[in-house]
């Protein structure tokens, strides 16, 4: 039995052989394996972003409603907050909740009028909560839960023509189906990403909301954010069964779409992964069994002398597992300084109109995480492994006497 | 040149197994582009056929200004008279005015704030599918009749039925606050929830009579089955308006830059792959083409001595890969055409299609364009590739000497 150490040591010096073939090989390898991470690391980069925005626009990881809320968005729907729910929200695993009145309003300046929602925060837990604080570009946040101003998105500003100072009119329903209307002072212009979330909303304190409607210690919805994303179902467990009365959803449930997102990144880059290595696979097959067919007489002395012909399988499978070991080298190592030289992301502001309705905003991250380049690696090793055989079991079958002949 | 042919046919049958690999390897990337382009290419055509019938139009008049700050007082005066001198210049019908508001509408329950847009009943059923949408009543009945129409989701939210009246409250052009109430005579479903519960439709003149607007409207839309017409009607429409002041006329993509600008990132990105792609197989058949020519040495060195000129070489190295790509090219082009064509028929479509496909109009059906582009733009960029990869190995035969080339084994 001839020992390992000289199968790949001749294996390794095979690769080399024609040093331009194994580099062109090589070459075509590292640029799918770069294209797998890359497109990988994209994708990933959207659907965080997606999922990102999502739970910072009002969303949060787990929202509490009356059960007939989500159905219709009405202040009747809502509940009231008591010490049951308090403790509930005790819970370890929630790093910070925020309770809100949330209605359809209509806003009115002297110029113009707009439909949206209307939402009344307790300012101080919003604050680490959702994008409000750190978004706003003129004035500011509420000082407390007394502040009376209230705060519009910059494209509601420039709509409704009116600006920072001004006073606007807030129209909405009470809980006896009668209209209420006040008018409130703009202290504060937020900027997102998204012109929708810019016009769909405005911001008051609960306070205010509160005396607006003629409600009190009403509660539309309850935001959660957990400990972390993992932590998002055993909190909802624990809540459902100290809040049977409640609805408590995930964002999953509440967003539907930014979760299908998320799965049909996941799915694609699968296909993706898959087509890359097909493409890849032909040229390894192809360029293997051109060094066997170069190297037949070569085998044929190698069996005449009474090698068996296992070790010719192995030499050739080691020889293709040594190509598919460098360009991984290669194709991660590229990937990485790829991602590193993008540093933000890519910006395609060019595209804002078209990003805003997939719902993302103009610069996307490349995201590396372990699971994608784990799943990359991993396929093209294990499939890499399987095209190996077929070249190194055509090299073992060569019969002695043929290939020594053959010139 | 019959001779060359011959041998070029013969030489990529040498190695029957390698050759049939190469081959596999376009035809494999030919298929798949065929295939992919086309269903991008379906679906775009889906989405602006959608985001275009539903409600917006293939192109609107509008005040200039009027996109960009879409206030009431962007108006266009005798809206409805510009509309006919239209209809009657270019002789086209599917062109409809409106006047477009917002509203905070009540029931006896529930208030809601909604768009609310005044139409001219006997010409909006040919630019919008809306009217055809009507599941429960009828749409409404004249330019002054006192009706109101209501899409589905709002019907729920407000909890109103046909015959219920709704009152109206906005602000007028003159900034007085307009009012009234109105009967729903209609509820329609577009398949659109968001427009569902969105807006609302009035007769234009009621419209004009509620908001203080006298004759004037805001945009005058236009509707046509096939969207690549639009250029001609573009043209026909604005030198009809050309005497009118501060008119302008705009395509679909202007209205609506964001389906234009997402299709045109899907397509971006979508070729960013498909040329990375075709990167891999190119240099995964580069090898072939090289070994090729680089086993063949000593041939190459006798046939120079008979006197072939290396030029006339190259180009027998160029004819073999031509051959090798157009054969393989053919191959996978009609296998990914055979893909699409039954696709065309039968429709693809997978879980959660739905979901994504309401969220832009579309439904959720997919199905392929067959055209000259989708099924040969995706070959023709392989093709060019494969050539010029078989360009290298031809161009290191000019540098053959034939006598050493003869000693190569």
């Amino acid at each position: 039995m001839t020992s390992l150490p000289l199968i790949i040591a001749l294996a390794w010096r095979n690769l080399w052989r024609n040093k331009r073939r194994t580099a062109v090989i090589l070459f075509a390898m590292a640029l799918g394996v770069w294209a797998m991470i890359v497109t990988a690391a994209f994708m990933r980069g959207m659907a965080l972003q997606v999922l990102d925005d999502t739970i910072d626009n009002l969303t949060g990881h787990i929202q509490i409603h009356n059960n007939n809320y989500l159905d219709d968005p009405v202040i009747e729907n809502s509940f009231k907050t008591n010490k049951a729910i308090e403790s509930a929200l005790q819970h370890t695993d929630i790093i910070n909740w925020s309770n809100r009145i949330r209605v359809p309003a209509v806003i009115s300046s002297e110029r113009d009028t707009s439909g949206l929602v209307l939402v009344g925060i307790d300012p101080e837990r919003e604050a680490d909560l959702s994008f409000l604080k750190s978004s706003i570009s003129e004035g500011q946040y509420f000082s407390g839960a007394d502040d009376k101003g209230i705060i519009i998105g910059k494209k509601l500003a420039e709509n409704l023509e009116t600006r920072l100072g001004k006073r606007v009119v807030v129209i909405t329903q009470n809980t006896r189906n009668e209209i209420s209307d006040r008018g409130f002072r703009i202290t504060g212009i937020y900027d997102t990403p998204t012109e929708g979330m810019e016009t769909g909303f405005v911001f008051m304190t609960r306070r205010s909301a509160e005396t607006l409607i003629g409600v009190a210690n009403l509660s539309s919805e309850i935001a959660i954010i957990t400990r972390s994303l993992e932590h998002v179902d055993p909190v909802i467990k624990a809540l459902k069964s100290d809040l049977p009365d409640l609805d408590i959803q995930s964002w999953q449930t509440i967003q539907p779409f930014t979760q299908l997102i998320v799965e049909m990144y996941g799915d694609f880059q699968y296909i993706w992964h898959l087509i890359v290595f097909l493409a890849m696979s032909f040229g390894i097959i192809n360029t293997l069994l051109m060094t066997i067919f170069e190297r037949s007489r070569e085998f044929g002395l190698f069996q005449a002398l009474g090698l068996k012909p296992r070790f010719i399988l192995m030499q050739v499978w080691i020889e293709s597992m040594f190509m598919l070991a460098i360009a991984l080298i290669i194709g991660n190592l590229v990937s990485w300084l790829t991602v590193l030289s993008t540093g933000d992301g890519i910006d395609v502001s060019a595209f804002a109109k078209g990003m805003e309705m997939a719902q993302l905003s103009n610069i996307i991250p490349f995201i590396i995480i372990s699971e994608d380049l784990f799943l990359a690696n991993s396929i093209v090793i294990v499939l890499g492994m399987l095209t190996g055989l077929y070249p190194a079991w055509r090299a073992s079958r060569l019969v002695p006497a043929n290939a020594i002949t053959r010139v | 040149m019959s001779t060359n042919w011959r041998f070029a046919w013969r030489n990529i049958w040498r190695h029957p197994r390698r050759t049939i690999l190469t081959m596999l390897a376009i035809a494999f990337g030919s298929a798949l582009l065929v295939f992919s382009i086309g269903f991008q290419l379906g679906q775009y055509d889906l989405m602006i056929k959608g985001s275009v019938s539903i409600y917006q139009g293939l192109i609107q008049v509008q005040k200039d200004g009027y996109l960009d700050e879409p206030k009431m007082r962007n108006s266009i005066e005798n809206i409805q008279s510009v509309t006919q001198k239209i209809r009657e210049s270019t002789g086209i019908n599917s062109i409809a005015a409106r006047a477009n508001g917002f509203a905070l509408v009540s029931s006896q329950q529930r208030s809601y704030g909604t768009l609310i847009t005044g139409v001219e009943p006997d010409f909006e059923k040919d630019v919008s599918i809306i009217p055809g949408t009507v599941k429960q009543g009828h749409y409404l009945s004249s330019d002054e009749a006192n009706e109101i129409i209501i899409g589905k989701s709002l019907a729920k939210n407000i909890k109103a039925e046909i015959g219920d009246e709704l009152t109206i409250m906005g602000s007028g052009r003159d900034g007085s606050i307009a009012a009234t109430i109105l009967p729903v005579v209609g509820i329609y479903e577009s398949g659109s929830r968001e427009l569902d519960r969105n807006l609302i439709q009035i007769p234009l003149k009621t419209f004009q009579k509620i908001f203080t607007m006298g004759t004037h409207g805001h945009s005058i839309v236009f509707y046509h089955d096939d969207i690549k017409q639009e250029p001609l009607f573009m043209s026909q429409i604005s030198s009809a308006v050309a005497d009118q002041k501060n008119l302008v006329t705009l395509s679909w993509d202007q209205v609506q830059p964001g389906v234009k600008q997402m299709i045109e990132l899907d397509y971006s990105s979508g070729w960013f792959m498909y040329v990375v792609l075709i990167m891999v197989i190119t240099f995964s058949i580069l090898n072939t083409f090289l070994m090729s020519v680089l086993e063949r040495t000593r041939e190459f060195g006798i046939m120079l001595a008979l006197g072939y000129k290396p030029f006339n070489i190259g180009k027998l190295v160029m004819l073999e890969a031509l051959l090798l790509t157009l054969f393989a090219l053919a191959f996978g082009t009609l296998i990914g055409l055979a893909i699409n064509l039954y696709y065309a028929k039968y429709g693809l479509t997978f879980e959660g299609m739905e979901e994504i496909a309401s969220m832009y109009n579309m439904p959720s059906t997919l199905y392929p364009q067959i055209s000259l582009e989708s099924t040969l733009l995706g070959p023709l960029i392989i093709f060019i590739f494969t050539l010029l990869s078989a360009l290298y190995p031809a161009m290191k035969i000019r540098k053959l000497q034939p006598v050493e080339a003869m000693r190569k084994i």
